[in-house]
């Protein structure tokens, strides 16, 4: 087990590392100066550069970069002057809240839905949920968000479409993010459900005399569910993509938007450290489903 | 003595029991044929297809042409689906968008299919230290999301076809190559790639001519994943304003453009909005019916 968890770690941090390097290199090869676009006269684009350390050989720069990264500093942005760590701070907890909501969301309605569609008998019920599901991976996140935003916010104004005020401002920005989640997590568990009832415990254990409810929970449910845990990572990635737009449709001031902003604005620093930054918290949430998944299921170190 | 005669040449067969043999693919085609869903996605693609490419021909207006007197024009004969803020014909700048969407989708699915399929293949059929060392490199790009990737490099090398292009396959060939890989470290052992061994075949006739060709339905299967995951990324690219610029025309952008005039002129945000569900859905039902074709043991 502990060897199993160093490995991981280690995988995990020659990841970020890589991620570090490759988008340290790509910006800093990108012609021309972060400044020009402000109308600024030669020297005083020299100065600047030379007070941001732009002027360095590139290895230089790059060692400076990564030492205060060591120190947990991920630059400052030249068009705000605000440093990176604090534009994380102030946006991360309203991503975290809406994506650790709407994940929650997607995991119970799939589960159950991919349950039901797995189980029932009745031919309509399943394929109407198979349509659905059908339709929730072909619609594109941002569709769906626009599409909810126009119904709900416009045509039939029930629900606020801007900031996150209250309770009810969260229901379409979690909707937008969960549409998607809860129709592949169906979609999963239908299959892995389907998959473990035809196995031969199944049949030893309602030969044993146990109770349907009893089959289900401890020997069909454990093993359909290991499939489902391991897509959560996955899924937390597909969360933080998919903030970059559900955050600019309802103008929520957390990091997705920050980074579409940092993007169309050309703000390179804010953008290498955006990047590192979700690429530690998709790597760590890996790492995380990886161990939990490990332990859940015994089966998982063996083969590795 | 008419028991000794030679038999009619006609009746020579008449005790072989058989129906015409088929190939692997035409059985597949027919497995495929009677599956409605995948039939009308096909339909539906191919009539895509042919918009993108005969309709801005068959349009009297370019792309990019503005009227700044007709803008925002509802439906009409002259114009089919109205105009936009510039007064530029929407139906034209639908096509030229399918065709960015479709021709992204295909040269993304084709670049990725390639690289997967050799990366892959050298690594199931050589095994060893460059499998493995092949296969962390993977594990480290795959532990990304791609869409970081594709939002580098559009930065580093502009907003067009190009830059979307190069970043989609960074990423992309990547489960294509698992996949292969898996299918050949299984293939390899098997007693008709011995026999080629033994026969005198070359390493590259082993691998090309018999163990990718057997692998071909899983390949196909994954093709069927490419297509609209590239067409969705660079929707969703344009969508956030970094995709094909102003004025080239893609369905994700046309979207970000309506984005602001929802409430009055709902129809220029649904059109391509429509537009990418539809072919997104056709593209879904066909992969799901060319899978069942070429995996007729699943259910």
């Amino acid at each position: 087990m502990a060897r199993y968890i160093v490995k991981r770690l280690l995988v995990g941090v020659v990841t970020i590392w890589a991620l570090i390097t490759i988008t340290f290199c790509l910006i800093r090869i990108m012609p021309g100066s972060p400044f020009e676009a402000d109308n600024l006269s030669e020297s005083a684009i020299t100065q600047l550069e030379d007070a941001y350390g732009l002027n360095e050989p590139m290895w230089k720069q790059y060692v400076i970069y990564m030492e205060n990264l060591m120190h947990g500093n991920l630059g400052i942005s030249y068009k705000k002057n605000i440093s990176v760590n604090t534009l994380i701070a102030r946006g991360f907890p309203y991503t975290l809240k809406i994506g650790l909501i709407s994940i929650s969301v997607s995991a119970v309605i799939g589960i159950a839905m991919g349950i039901w569609m797995a189980s029932t008998k009745r031919l309509a019920v399943r394929n109407s949920l198979l349509a659905f599901a059908t339709l929730g991976v072909s619609i594109p996140g941002f569709v769906t968000a626009i599409l909810l935003m126009m119904i709900f916010g416009v045509w039939w104004p029930v629900l606020p479409i801007v900031g996150l005020t209250s309770a009810a401002n969260y229901v379409l920005p979690v909707a937008a993010q969960s549409f998607g989640q809860i129709a592949s997590i169906a979609r999963l568990t239908k299959t892995t459900y389907s998959e473990a009832m035809q196995m031969d415990y199944v049949i030893m254990a309602r030969a044993k005399g146990l109770s349907k409810m009893q089959i289900i929970v401890k020997h069909v449910l454990k093993n359909a569910l290991i499939p489902v845990v391991t897509y959560f990572g996955p899924a937390i990635a597909f969360l933080i993509t998919g903030s970059f737009v559900v955050e600019s449709i309802f103008s929520i001031p957390g990091i997705g938007r920050e980074f579409t902003n940092a993007i169309t604005n050309r703000d390179y620093t804010v953008v290498l450290g955006f990047s590192v930054f979700i690429g530690a918290v998709i790597t760590v949430a890996n790492l995380a489903v990886d161990i939990i998944c490990s332990m859940i299921d015994p089966r998982i170190k063996l083969t590795d | 003595m008419e028991w000794f005669d030679p038999i009619d040449p006609s009746r020579k067969n008449s005790e072989f029991i058989a129906v015409e043999s088929k190939s692997f693919l035409k059985e597949a085609w027919g497995r495929f044929c009677k599956n409605p869903m995948a039939v009308l996605g096909l339909v539906v693609i191919v009539i895509l297809g042919l918009l993108s490419i005969f309709g801005p021909m068959l349009s009297p207006y370019a792309y990019d042409a503005q009227d700044t007197a007709n803008q925002y024009a509802g439906f009409s004969m002259e114009h089919l689906l109205g105009t936009d803020k510039f007064g530029r014909d929407v139906f034209t700048r639908l096509c030229y968008g399918g065709r960015i969407s479709l021709s992204i989708g295909f040269g993304a699915a084709i670049i990725n299919t390639i690289t997967g399929v050799v990366i892959g293949g050298l690594c199931g059929y050589i095994g060893g230290k460059f499998d493995n060392f092949v296969m962390r490199i993977v594990d480290i790009i795959y532990a990304m999301p791609s869409m970081i990737y594709v939002i580098l490099i559009m930065m580093v090398f502009g907003s067009n076809v190009r830059s979307i292009l190069i970043g989609i396959c960074i990423p992309g060939w990547i489960g294509m190559a698992r996949q292969v890989r898996g299918q050949l470290i299984a293939l390899k052992e098997q007693e008709f790639s011995m026999a080629a061994l033994v026969l005198g075949a070359s390493d590259a006739r082993i691998l090309f001519k018999h163990l990718i060709v057997n692998a071909i339905g899983p390949i196909i299967v994954q093709v069927t994943f490419l297509v609209p995951n590239a067409i969705f990324t660079e929707a969703f690219l344009s969508f956030i304003g970094i995709g094909i610029s102003a004025p080239m025309a893609s369905w994700g952008s046309m979207a970000q453009d309506a984005r602001q005039i929802l409430t009055m002129y709902p129809s220029q945000l649904l059109l391509p909005t429509v537009c990418i569900c539809i072919t997104i859905f056709s593209l879904n039902f066909l992969g799901e019916g060319i899978g069942d074709a070429f995996n007729p043991k699943k259910k």
